[in-house]
């Protein structure tokens, strides 16, 4: 998966457990909390719903990587492409 | 039906807060059965039917209501969380509700989903109060209300460093109180804060067809996550093992597991359930302070404004000037209730209700409805129609036809019956005075949730079921 599609499967995420905001003109590179009201508990959804729909583990201590969608796409990249590679 | 004896989670009890947990639960994928004592879900948010009516328990309107767009608000977390869309509810707004004291009502406030006109009728009525009610508004906009393990400050102690006039006080207090508030006299202003929020700055609002249609959306979601349900299905013990909760054994004898157990049973009626008990001399030292309502329903042949009563959807009303929220010195405390108006809500293309309903509600001592015989009883109950009936009419227009001749029928309920159907001690609506905000328990893996995990009202409720589903089972990785 490239960094674009993991990407794509976060706004999915997001346009799910958030159907009340408007993701068209989400920044790349901007905390995606500055940009919409999600507290800690749309968080917490968005690390149950990768575990849930993907597989992918995000420990405690790695949430801040999600703080923006391009730091999204650095971190689970990997973490997709080794489930892939696996499976 | 192929019944199981393991579960991760257990919850007992099928009301907003035990169905909003299952929900979380079940969305990600835990194993989650719901038991509940009685036939029907909803708790002490519930409905019934009687000759061919049904009628809503608790629910005269669902607070917290704020308009599509509107965001960081109670309704929009529970409503993400709980991947539910807004329409579902199909809410409809209040057209107004007014706060009145005195014989008469003579002072009264009013009230909309638009917090302008309520701090305009302040301003008006009480001009040398109105910057020490910003001030207090400001404080409540700043108020961390969602820390789970705040220190408990009161209230009156806050409120009079911005307000000094006790009658504005006293009305500011009534509402809240009498929607929210578990102890006598003051509470929490945690609890204060998290209510006028819900009843100010948000607002009120109600599907048509009442808390059915809101119990109905709940169990959809839980039935398409995968979510079980066994219905007369009572908890009588939670088994405990080495301060672990092993499971529960159900009325039936039957012995189900669970890595989890969540209850909305109460604090207190959860504790008696432990086998063994936690205690050897367990005493409940909240015995006598819960506080209860009595509830008048009344059915119409006609519109409440067609008897000349105005638009109001809720009217608090207290005939002093001070106000007294206690568990009564009689069966009955008429000196002060809430008046509901269900036709009140714009339902607009919905359509009217089609019959006119009247619902009042005052406090009640549980000790003295529940030590009557059976005939004393009923006979209490009518007197106890009438008294309420006619201390709420102070404090409308007088209506325009007698009332005996456009009324079709007429219920009530007491603090005993709210017992009996709920399993809730002394039929308390608002559970015990002392809240466990962290849900925790004596054991390790049993959890509150509901009213005595403390966020009350329907809306309340379903968050702290969320919440405990989050905090102690979810965020552990299950």
């Amino acid at each position: 998966m490239t960094k674009d599609d993991v990407k794509k499967v976060v706004l999915d995420i997001i346009a799910d457990i958030a159907p009340d905001e408007d993701l068209s003109n989400l920044k790349p590179d901007v905390r995606l909390r500055d940009q919409m009201q999600l507290d800690s508990m749309d968080f917490l959804d968005i690390v149950m719903e990768l575990r849930k729909r993907h597989g992918i583990e995000v420990p405690e201590a790695d949430y801040l990587q999600l703080a923006t969608l391009d730091s999204c796409g650095e971190y689970l990249t990997p973490k997709f492409n080794a489930l892939a590679s696996k499976g | 039906m192929n019944l199981r004896s393991h579960y991760d989670v257990v919850i007992i009890g099928a009301g907003m807060s035990g169905l909003a947990a299952g929900i979380r639960l079940a969305h990600f994928g835990q194993r989650v059965c719901i038991f509940e004592r009685h036939n029907a879900v909803g708790g002490l948010n519930g409905f019934y039917s009687l000759d061919g009516r049904k009628y809503d328990v608790g629910l005269h309107a669902l607070t917290n209501f704020v308009r599509a767009g509107v965001k960081g608000t109670p309704l929009g977390k529970l409503l993400r969380q709980l991947r539910i869309e807004r329409d579902e509810f199909a809410l409809c707004e209040q057209r107004q509700s007014r706060i009145c004291f005195g014989p008469q009502g003579e002072m009264s406030l009013r009230f909309t989903n638009d917090f302008p006109v309520f701090e305009a009728e302040v301003a008006d009525r009480f001009p040398a109060e109105i910057d020490g009610f910003r001030r207090l508004v400001a404080k409540v906009r700043a108020f961390d209300d969602v820390a789970l393990e705040a220190e408990a400050v009161s209230a009156r102690t806050v409120v009079a460093e911005c307000l000094r006039d006790p009658l504005l006080i006293d009305m500011i207090f009534c509402p809240i109180m009498y929607y929210g508030s578990a102890s006598p006299g003051d509470m929490d202003f945690g609890q204060f804060v998290i209510m006028f929020k819900a009843l100010f700055l948000e607002g009120f609002a109600r599907p048509r067809d009442g808390v059915r249609v809101i119990l109905r959306v709940l169990l959809e979601k839980y039935r398409e996550s995968g979510g079980e349900r066994r219905m007369k299905c009572g908890v009588k013990r939670i088994v405990v093992q080495n301060g672990r909760a092993s499971g529960v054994e159900l009325d039936s004898g039957e012995f189900i597991t669970a890595n989890h157990i969540i209850s909305s049973a109460g604090s207190e009626e959860t504790a008696r359930l432990l086998t063994p008990p936690a205690k050897a001399d367990a005493v409940d030292r909240t015995a006598g302070a819960r506080l209860s309502f009595a509830e008048t329903i009344t059915i119409l042949n006609r519109e409440p404004a067609d008897l000349g009563w105005g638009q109001d959807t809720i009217v608090f009303f207290n005939e002093g000037q001070r106000f007294h929220y206690a568990r009564p010195s009689e069966r009955i405390d008429v000196r002060s209730g809430v008046i509901c108006f269900p036709n009140n809500f714009e339902y607009g293309q919905e359509g009217r209700l089609p019959e006119g309903i009247l619902r009042v509600t005052c406090l009640a001592d549980y000790q003295r409805w529940a030590s009557l015989s059976e005939d004393d009883y009923r006979a209490a109950k009518a007197l106890g129609y009438q008294a309420m009936q006619s201390s709420a009419q102070r404090f409308l227009p007088a209506p325009r036809t007698a009332l005996a001749d456009v009324t079709l029928a007429t219920d009530m309920f007491t603090p005993k019956t709210v017992e009996r159907y709920t399993g809730h001690l002394e039929g308390a609506i608002y559970g015990s005075p002392a809240k466990v905000r962290n849900g925790r328990t004596s054991v390790e893996n049993l959890y509150l949730c509901g009213t005595d995990q403390g966020f009350l009202g329907i809306i309340g409720a379903m968050l702290s079921g969320i919440s405990m589903a989050n905090f102690h089972v979810l965020t552990k990785g299950g």
